[in-house]
């Protein structure tokens, strides 16, 4: 349990907006190690954000060194970063951005495809059967539910078996019985599959399912808890 | 992602917004068809130019009276005929034949047609390549016995006799004199020399003592002399210019005639419908470039209406040439739909037109070249690509944040 995952150290990032310069990091370190489910809270305008798509390699650093699963990331090219993004990253978003003219299969396919990988369509059900829509796979987006489209959206996630899954807000727009049904799948996906798993999110219920809970105020850690 | 997936997903794409991508093919299609469609109609027309200048004859010269600047130019007599025609004088001359030329009403139990009136002798037929359908052509002895024979041309024997068989013998009647029809020409359809069709020969002599009232017994209107090869037509110029020139007592540099060489026809004819048809293809290859317009117009509200969509693929690992290139497949297969549909409708253009043209006696066959429809093929894929580029690359610039959070 002691090798890291995630190893940022000192990230700073500054936005530039006209003639303000903006810190929406100062300074941040963490650590997240492998196998653990950690949530991220902090009020908006925090950096909670930025320190999101940093972790996630939307994004890169103004300063500072992040490490993901072994690999220095801090200043890479945008074509490193999108490698990284398809091999290590698995992103589940708030509103789930499924492509909407395109099947739960061809979702799910979609990072297999760019990672260009082989037996794309039976890694692709096998990662949707995992997430309990075998039975659904044909169906467009439109078609599901939005708890089965964010399950669609899991599926997409883990399909090229990421070192690191992260959920914005995942359960932001869902009602409260297939909000739980979700968290529990991401729940036992980390219980089961020892999948490490950060939870940005606002709602303290969820933040206190998980392992630990890392708070963002004004560009830094408030607190470990 | 390899080609054949980006292939795929594009045209999902597409077929996602039927009535948008209908809409801009439509500006591809009307282009292509346009450029493909002029470019048809010219070649063919050309064609038609050529063939009716070629279907007066071959290495033909027209001798006409009258120069520039030369004021009472002497009258071309049967003297000057006589002159041309012996090979002694002009070695590069084969045939030559005299041209009087007028036009009245020819009558036949009451219908009455107006044509186009030749008395010349029998060496205007084979000049000119006059194929008969019946009958034969008047021969010498017709014309030193100013016999009252004629041959017609195919229309003038529909008109009168509405038909072009078993009219020989039939008589005529020109300026209330009677003719005898002993043969009908074949139909060459219509030429830049006046058409055989709606003509009706008559031997020289019989024309200059019924018909035609000129100043001067022996004056005749034009001269028609084929030289005995192309590459003798230049020769046959120079004699023809050299005999008149003695025995019209011309000053030099003015001479007294013209010489209208069919080669110089069929070239000036052939500079003019290449000007036309690359004016037209010109004004069409501007519709083709607005369609390209609209496919870049397009393709910006796509982009921008993607943005989400661009931030998720960027976030799932696709790199900047990934979506570069969806982009630029999707506008190329638009681009090239748009121009196979054209080329249909390039097709159907020309032939309407060339039914048109039919219509007002005019035969043009519209000719689509293969070449012709490969470039309007790649070049309306390419078109697709050179404006697609553009809104490609801002799709492919977006950053990944940026285009995650609108929307």
């Amino acid at each position: 349990m002691s090798d890291p995952v995630i190893q940022a150290t000192n990230l700073t990032k500054i936005y530039q907006m006209g003639e303000i310069e903006v810190h929406a990091l100062c300074g941040l370190s963490l650590q997240v190690r492998r196998g653990e489910i950690v949530a991220i809270m902090g009020p908006s305008g925090s950096g909670k954000s930025t320190l999101m798509n940093i972790l996630g390699c939307l994004d890169t650093p103004t300063g500072g060194e992040y490490i993901l699963d072994g690999e220095n990331v801090s200043h890479l090219s945008d074509n490193a970063l999108a490698r990284i993004r398809n091999r290590k990253v698995g992103f589940i978003f708030q509103s789930f951005n499924l492509l909407s003219r395109y099947s739960a299969l061809d979702n799910v396919e979609l990072p297999l495809r760019y990672a260009g990988e082989k037996n794309l369509r039976r890694r692709a059900i096998a990662a949707l059967e995992a997430v309990g829509l075998g039975d659904r796979i044909k169906h467009r987006p439109t078609e599901l539910s939005g708890g089965q489209q964010q399950r669609v959206a899991i599926a997409r996630a883990l399909v090229n078996n990421p070192a690191i899954l992260m959920a914005d807000e995942p359960t932001g727009n869902l009602d409260s019985k297939s909000g739980k049904e979700i968290m529990d799948l991401i729940l036992s996906l980390n219980r089961v599959q020892g999948m490490t798993t950060l939870i940005v999110t606002h709602d303290p219920t969820i933040a206190a399912q998980t392992q630990r809970i890392i708070r963002v105020k004004d560009g830094k850690i408030e607190g470990s808890l | 992602m390899n080609l054949l997936q980006q292939l795929r997903e594009a045209l999902v794409s597409l077929a996602h917004n039927k009535l948008r991508s209908g809409l801009t093919m439509l500006g591809i299609v009307i282009g292509v068809a346009a450029v493909i469609a002029m470019l048809a109609i010219g070649r063919g027309a050309q064609r038609s130019i050529d063939e009716s200048i070629q279907a007066a004859g071959s290495n033909l010269l027209f001798i006409n009276s009258g120069g520039r600047n030369v004021r009472n130019p002497k009258p071309l007599v049967l003297g000057d005929l006589e002159a041309i025609a012996d090979p002694m004088n002009a070695p590069s001359v084969g045939l030559a034949a005299p041209m009087i030329n007028t036009r009245e009403d020819v009558s036949y139990n009451n219908v009455i047609y107006n044509a186009s009136i030749v008395g010349t002798t029998p060496a205007i037929a084979p000049m000119r390549n006059l194929v008969l359908t019946e009958g034969e052509f008047f021969a010498e002895s017709d014309v030193s016995g100013r016999q009252a024979v004629i041959v017609i041309g195919s229309e003038v024997a529909l008109n009168l006799f509405n038909d072009t068989t078993g009219i020989v013998g039939s008589k005529v009647r020109i300026l209330n004199q009677s003719f005898t029809v002993i043969g009908v020409l074949q139909s060459k359809g219509g030429g830049m020399m006046g058409s055989s069709d709606n003509t009706v020969y008559v031997p020289m002599t019989t024309a200059q003592s019924r018909l035609v009232r000129r100043a001067a017994r022996d004056r005749i209107d034009q001269i028609v002399v084929q030289a005995i090869s192309t590459d003798a037509v230049p020769s046959a110029v120079e004699e023809v210019s050299a005999i008149l020139r003695e025995r019209h007592k011309t000053r030099v540099g003015a001479d007294d005639f013209t010489i209208l060489n069919q080669q110089d026809i069929l070239n000036t004819a052939t500079s003019v419908t290449g000007v036309l048809t690359s004016f037209l293809g010109g004004i069409a290859g501007i519709s083709l470039l607005v369609g390209g317009i609209g496919i870049m117009n397009i393709m910006f509200v796509t982009v921008t209406e993607r943005t989400r969509e661009i931030g998720l693929r960027k976030a799932v690992g696709a790199r900047k040439i990934d979506i570069l290139v969806q982009f630029l497949v999707e506008s190329a297969l638009l681009s090239l739909f748009g121009g196979i549909i054209g080329i249909g409708m390039a097709w159907v253009i020309a032939n309407l037109v060339s039914q048109v043209a039919a219509a007002s006696n005019t035969n043009i066959k519209p000719e689509l070249g293969i070449d012709a429809i490969l470039l309007a093929t790649l070049f309306s894929a390419a078109i697709g690509i050179f404006f697609g580029i553009y809104p490609a690359s801002r799709a492919a610039n977006l950053a990944p944040v940026e285009a995650l959070r609108t929307g």
